[in-house]
């Protein structure tokens, strides 16, 4: 008689690690986080190390006071403070990363259980938070920095005060490209879509660089960390309907290139939206998924009151993200469609 | 049981506390407590009528028929609310216009409703104004509880006063509804568990008391 073993499932293993995936994700953010001190120097540095220690602190005091298994050492905590720090503007004070970290891990992760069972991204839902609790601070945005005149260390003077900080406040403060986008084609027109391709223009810390992101989104797909289509959906719908709306303004190329590389667009297409809990389970409802992201997104970007709509948007569509799942069920392994309609079955 | 009277008075501060424990009311709860007075003055609204509305129930009961029980107390719910309203509005207008439509609102507040047909509709008069006004005084101590704590992260004052520069790192958040849901759930959770560690350590020193048996078991 043939033996068998009865076990649960899983069944079928990879090496895959979670701290294994999470790595590779901190690898792929790094061409962002250089990029984000050549454009803002070192004080872009200090954020982004204050947020990851405020957040790997917050799980560890978490684990600590509930008396659970330890789970820093899963890397997750990191991620989410780095990606948070990459959406934080330049000169915010030193205590919006630190209480944005704790609130990310602390309240939108640990409380619903952990790794895993978050219902939104936690960076997402915490810089919502650090929107909503300072939103001065949050949307002050400073122009980059010059090397050849020793500003390497200029926005440390952000520390305490924020912008208010600086000498020259108004000399500091500028526009990012999305503040007036949708006010008119001219103004569209004129924008540096190079300065902006390679990030040397205002914005949050990892957001500037499309370059950076690009190189990092592509190294996720290429490994296989991250499915190609909610990027692609995402990003595809918000060129869409930048399409729609230029053409409506009169010029329909005008609001394409602007649409994708201002703002946070492909931080939240590559980095963002495709978090493994907080995503549609079939490949359908990724690109579903992927395509609510995008036109959320424009609809805030052009008729909205915010400029910037990527992580209402990433927020909006995790919430639907077990509905998607309800509507679009995977087909289990062998079914047969009953009666073939036409069209391809993916 | 020999302190039910005193039982029954205490029974909604801590042990059912309508905000915490009941988790009624929970609508007024989250819009008025942006600041701490608004809460107090929300509480000492929906006390007064508690109040009389038990008393007034309790005294009906035999009277209301069964059937339209839940209008005729809507009524005398209805009745005191206007009274407080009618006052409030001569005497202190600034609050009247902070609580604003959730002043009327009282008259379908679920304590208030779920006080009369749980409890005063077939209690005594005394145990029913007692109940209403420990009900009222532990919705009240809630309420301010939670506005406390939200002015003073979101507008970094304590009852209008402001404390040191704390006003300028305030987060606008916790005056916005999103803020009010998180400090809510936050203190909720806060309440069980002090509740909780206060009932295990009142049970082990029971079991100390009378050790052998019942501890074994």
């Amino acid at each position: 008689m043939a033996k068998f073993i009865v076990s649960s499932s899983p069944h079928v293993r990879n090496k895959r690690t979670v701290s294994g995936i999470m790595l590779e994700v901190l690898i792929s953010l790094a061409p962002a986080v250089v990029a984000s001190v050549y454009f803002f120097g070192f004080y872009a540095l200090f954020i982004e190390i204050l947020s990851v220690g405020a957040a790997v602190g917050a799980e560890y005091l978490y684990n600590l006071a509930m008396k659970k298994e330890q789970t820093i050492r899963d890397c997750s905590a990191m991620v989410t403070g780095l990606l948070l720090a990459l959406n934080l503007p330049p000169s915010v004070p030193f205590y919006v990363p630190i209480i944005g970290s704790a609130f990310a891990i602390v309240f939108v992760k640990m409380l619903f259980g952990g790794i895993g069972k978050n219902f939104a991204n936690p960076a997402i839902a915490a810089r919502i938070f650090l929107l909503l609790a300072w939103a001065s601070l949050m949307t002050q945005f400073v122009r980059p920095i010059s090397w050849q005149n020793g500003e390497a260390f200029r926005y440390f003077g952000c520390i305490l005060k924020g912008p208010e900080g600086l000498k020259t406040v108004a000399a500091v403060s500028t526009a990012t490209p999305l503040s007036s986008l949708r006010s008119s084609v001219s103004y569209a027109k004129d924008l540096p879509i190079l300065s902006m391709f390679l990030g040397n223009i205002g914005g949050s810390l990892g957001e500037t660089s499309a370059l950076a992101l690009l190189l990092g989104g592509v190294y996720l797909i290429v490994r296989g960390i991250i499915d190609w289509r909610v990027p692609a959906s995402f990003i595809g719908t918000v060129a869409l309907f930048a399409l729609i709306f230029g053409a409506a303004k009169g010029n329909a190329g005008a609001f394409i290139l602007p649409s994708l590389f201002g703002g946070g667009l492909f931080l939240g297409a590559f980095f963002m939206a495709t978090d493994y809990s907080t995503t549609p389970n079939t490949k359908w409802g990724l690109l579903v998924f992927g395509f609510g992201c995008g036109v959320i997104t424009s609809l805030i970007r052009f008729f909205g009151n915010y400029p910037e709509g990527v992580s209402f948007a990433i927020l909006l569509m995790n919430i639907v993200t077990p509905l998607i799942d309800k509507a679009i069920k995977p087909r289990p392994f062998g079914f047969v469609k009953q009666a073939k309609k036409g069209g391809q079955a993916k | 049981m020999k302190n039910t009277k005193l039982n029954t008075l205490t029974n909604g501060i801590v042990k059912s506390n309508p905000t915490f424990k009941l988790v009624l009311g929970t609508c007024p709860t989250l819009a008025v407590t942006t600041q701490a007075l608004n809460g107090l003055a929300m509480g000492a609204a929906v006390t007064f009528v508690l109040l009389c509305s038990n008393v007034m129930i309790s005294l009906l009961k035999k009277v209301i028929p069964d059937r339209v029980r839940i209008p005729a107390y809507v009524v005398i719910i209805a009745t005191f609310v206007t009274v407080v309203q009618m006052v409030m509005q001569k005497f202190l207008p600034s609050l009247y216009d902070a609580l604003g439509v959730f002043l009327p609102l009282i008259v379908v507040n679920c304590i208030i409703l779920a006080r009369a047909e749980a409890f005063a509709s077939c209690n005594p008069v005394l145990d029913s104004a007692l109940d209403g006004i420990g009900m009222g005084f532990g919705f009240t101590l809630s309420l301010t509880f939670i506005g406390i704590v939200r002015e003073l992260l979101g507008a970094g004052s304590f009852f209008g006063l402001p404390i040191g520069s704390l006003g300028n790192v305030s987060m606008t958040v916790f005056i916005l509804p999103a803020g009010g849901f998180l400090v809510y759930g936050t203190l909720m959770a806060l309440v069980n568990f002090l509740t909780r560690v206060a009932e295990n350590r009142k049970y082990e020193k029971k079991s100390e008391a009378k050790p052998s048996a019942e501890k074994e078991a």
